[in-house]
């Protein structure tokens, strides 16, 4: 069996299939598949017995459910106006100065994908951004590229 | 405890029924308060705002669709404050809208038009965003346009389809300023479990969702000496179409449509309850071949209970929703199908006039007719079975375009040679109709007598009641028929989806035991359906469904199997119900579809 399909199983046996275990089994997907794909989502309104567009309009609402499908790292930055006031912008132009993707792309390596999210709830110490699951405050453009330095080189690592 | 209680509104005491919303007490005084989305078909969503009203002592307006009223509440609907209110809110509404109101479809017909108007919103306050928004427009489906530049995102369309139907095609995505109606992953309406009922369509306040029109392609037709153009009307439009022009709800008109038909120019104006009829003849033999095989031979791969198939918004339901259950579904072509593979075929021989020639239109009280007509095998006649279906709406855009004063029509009667109708066929406008006119011809087919109802009226299948059951007990039935003697034919009648899906539930899990079910896809049956006058509402249904079963009493004939032209066709064509002619033109089958 196809393994999204399996997890989902799973999950739903698991949680139970009702409305309120949707979020959970959204993010467990997009925990191993960076994404929620169309598939998934079928797979996910089958086993929970309820409309795929309900499905749909529920990932859309939340930023951090992807429906694209998603690098292995998703670079994150806060677009909301503490961040914005302290500079985003100049981080934004240095990583896709760096990583030569635009907002919204992922490279071609599959390693990144380059987002805008709402408040991070960091603005004391803005500008912000997360990468997969980890926060960065206080961001410069040479602090950025540092982090992302290392970023490449887990991965190279890894695939080394 | 009285079940009163005393409010004031604008300053005036009222005693209004308690539980009542601000909106309801406000209607009961002959006092209207704007909105946009709340409809009376569905629950209250409160999220337009422009209902607000001021309730006295409480600093911030309350929706006066959302808000119960309380004893003692002073409401006013009118202050300035209120006033002022509303019309930012319409403004804001607009600063999003494609308000292009000279080229759109619903113009003179849109509510957010309306309000405009009558707020006088002459200057645009606010930056006005629709142009920077990147709003699509969905045209792939045959039957209904989705402009999301039109769309205020009441979201009436997603309630509809949600609890009238129980599909769910549209749903709420994405949030804030980019908050959209849309489909599973955005996809076209075509390309999912969309039924094109068109509930949506008739519920949309503006011009977001339309039905596709056909309005130039039936001119261009009309015009072509070379084509014979034919039209067929459907039981539920002649309730309906009065409603478009002026008349009050439950109009009857069908004389005055069938005049107004000759004067746009079509070469001849026939019935669609002429194949509605016949529909009974193939439908009811089908049923009782069925319970045949059933009960005599013990055949148990015999599917019941047989399901009606006229509705093709139900058809597209099953389709997806139930699709191991489509050998239940009676393999009759709905009435419009089967007159439109008579007419490039029976007509045509009858009026010596090539096929080819023949341009078949249709004015159905339905979107999902649109896309019936559209199906790859509705083509039995060696041709495009129904070329054109407009809906009642089109046909007066089509009347009021050629200047007709529709009230000074006199009314004239529909051609000869399927033009013929019964009581039977009128029915099939109103839910429960097709069961009780399949009833009306079974019953006498198999007793020999007429059904032990006072003056053939089967009121337990009349009614607006979501779920309609009953049952006939078949007794000393003629010798052929013996072996139904003593059985209780047990019927059901559905109407709105998210019924049918009540129904086909009960079904699936063996509650109930059913041998035929009537479905139909709209609320109240064909004469609420997604291409009747907009608005709609409980009370205008229920006048048009009076208007339906007046429209039969009155006739004269009652019963499928008396209408003559149904008999001489039998006589000179088909031979018999289910004869191999009926197979290849007036049956079909169905697709299994995904559900999404």
């Amino acid at each position: 069996m196809n393994p999204i399909k399996s997890l989902i199983r799973e999950m739903a046996d698991k949680r139970g299939r009702s409305r309120e275990n949707l979020l959970p089994i959204m993010q467990a997907v997009v925990e191993r598949e960076k994404y929620l794909s169309e598939y998934s989502m079928i797979e996910i309104a089958k086993q929970f017995d309820i409309p795929a567009a309900e499905v749909y309009g529920t990932a859309t609402f939340y930023s951090f459910i992807e429906t694209r499908p998603a690098g292995q790292y998703i670079i994150r930055i806060c677009k909301t106006i503490t961040c914005a006031m302290k500079g985003k912008n100049q981080i934004l132009f240095a990583i896709q100065d760096m990583l030569k993707v635009k907002l919204g792309e992922t490279t071609p390596d599959r390693k990144f994908t380059l987002l805008e999210t709402n408040c991070l709830g960091w603005c004391h110490k803005a500008p912000a951004m997360m990468v997969n699951n980890e926060v960065y405050t206080e961001l410069t453009p040479e602090k950025v590229r540092d982090i992302l330095t290392g970023y490449m080189k887990i991965n190279d690592q890894n695939l080394n | 405890m009285t079940n009163k209680i005393n409010i004031t509104i604008n300053g005036f005491p009222v005693e209004i029924k308690k539980g009542e919303t601000i909106i309801q007490a406000a209607d009961s005084q002959g006092i209207t308060i704007p909105t946009l989305c709340y409809h009376k078909d569905l629950c209250v969503a409160g999220n337009c705002r422009v209902c607000v009203v001021e309730v006295v002592g409480q600093t911030r307006l309350s929706a006066a669709c959302a808000t119960p009223c309380e004893e003692g509440m002073e409401i006013l609907t009118n202050s300035l404050k209120v006033r002022n209110s509303r019309k930012h809110i319409i403004e804001l509404l607009l600063a999003e809208h494609n308000a292009d109101c000279t080229k759109c479809y619903r113009n003179g017909n849109c509510e957010l038009q309306k309000l405009s108007s009558e707020y006088k919103i002459m200057t645009q306050d606010f930056l006005e965003l629709a142009p920077l928004k990147k709003y699509s427009v969905d045209m792939y489906s045959p039957s209904i346009i989705k402009d999301d530049s039109k769309c205020i995102r009441c979201q009436r369309c997603v309630r509809t389809c949600a609890e009238l139907q129980g599909v769910n095609a549209l749903t709420v995505a994405h949030k804030g300023d980019k908050m959209k109606i849309t489909t599973f992953f955005e996809k076209a309406m075509r390309d999912v479990v969309c039924t094109n009922c068109g509930q949506c369509v008739n519920h949309c306040p503006t011009g977001a969702l339309v039905e596709k029109n056909y309005i130039e392609e039936v001119w261009d037709a009309i015009a072509n000496p070379a084509k014979h153009v034919v039209v067929q009307t459907a039981p539920a439009v002649r309730v309906g179409l009065g409603e478009e022009l002026g008349l009050p709800a439950g109009s009857r008109v069908t004389g005055k449509m069938v005049a107004a038909l000759k004067r746009l120019g079509f070469d001849a104006v026939l019935d669609t309850d002429f194949t509605a009829d016949l529909t009974i003849m193939e439908e009811g033999t089908e049923l009782l071949a069925r319970l045949k095989k059933a009960l005599v031979d013990k055949d148990e791969t015999v599917k019941l209970p047989m399901a009606t198939s006229c509705s093709p918004g139900w058809i597209k339901y099953i389709e997806h929703m139930y699709p191991e259950y489509l050998d239940n579904l009676s393999t009759c072509k709905s009435p419009q199908q089967m007159f439109g593979a008579l007419a490039k075929t029976y007509y045509a021989k009858a009026r010596n006039i090539e096929p080819e020639n023949i341009v078949s239109v249709s004015v159905m009280p339905c979107t999902a007719k649109k896309f019936e007509a559209y199906r790859p095998e509705m083509h039995d006649s060696g041709y495009r079975d129904v070329d054109y279906v407009l809906t009642t709406r089109e046909l007066a855009i089509l009347i009021k375009q050629a200047g007709l004063d529709f009230n000074k029509l006199e009314p004239v009667k529909y051609d000869r040679l399927m033009g013929d109708s019964t009581g039977a066929a009128v029915i099939f406008g109103a839910t429960g109709g097709v069961m009780e006119a399949a009833l009306r011809t079974a019953y006498e087919l198999v007793t020999g007598r007429d059904v032990p109802f006072k003056n053939l009226n089967i009121e337990p299948v009349r009614g607006m009641e979501g779920v309609k059951e009953a049952s006939i007990k078949i007794e000393n039935p003629l010798k052929e028929w013996a072996f139904l003697d003593g059985v209780e034919l047990k019927c059901a009648v559905a109407h709105g989806l998210i019924n049918a899906k009540t129904v086909m539930d009960a079904v699936k899990t063996g509650k109930v035991n059913y041998h035929f079910i009537e479905f139909m896809a709209c609320p109240g049956g064909c004469l609420g359906g997604g291409g009747q006058p907009i608005p709609t509402s409980p009370e205008i249904r229920k006048k048009r469904a009076e208007a339906i079963y007046a429209e039969d009493g009155a006739l004269a004939l009652r019963k499928s199997h008396e209408n003559p032209e149904v008999q001489k066709l039998y006589k000179d064509f088909l031979k018999h119900p289910l004869s191999d002619v009926s197979h290849h033109l007036l049956h079909t089958s169905y697709t299994k579809r995904e559900r999404f």
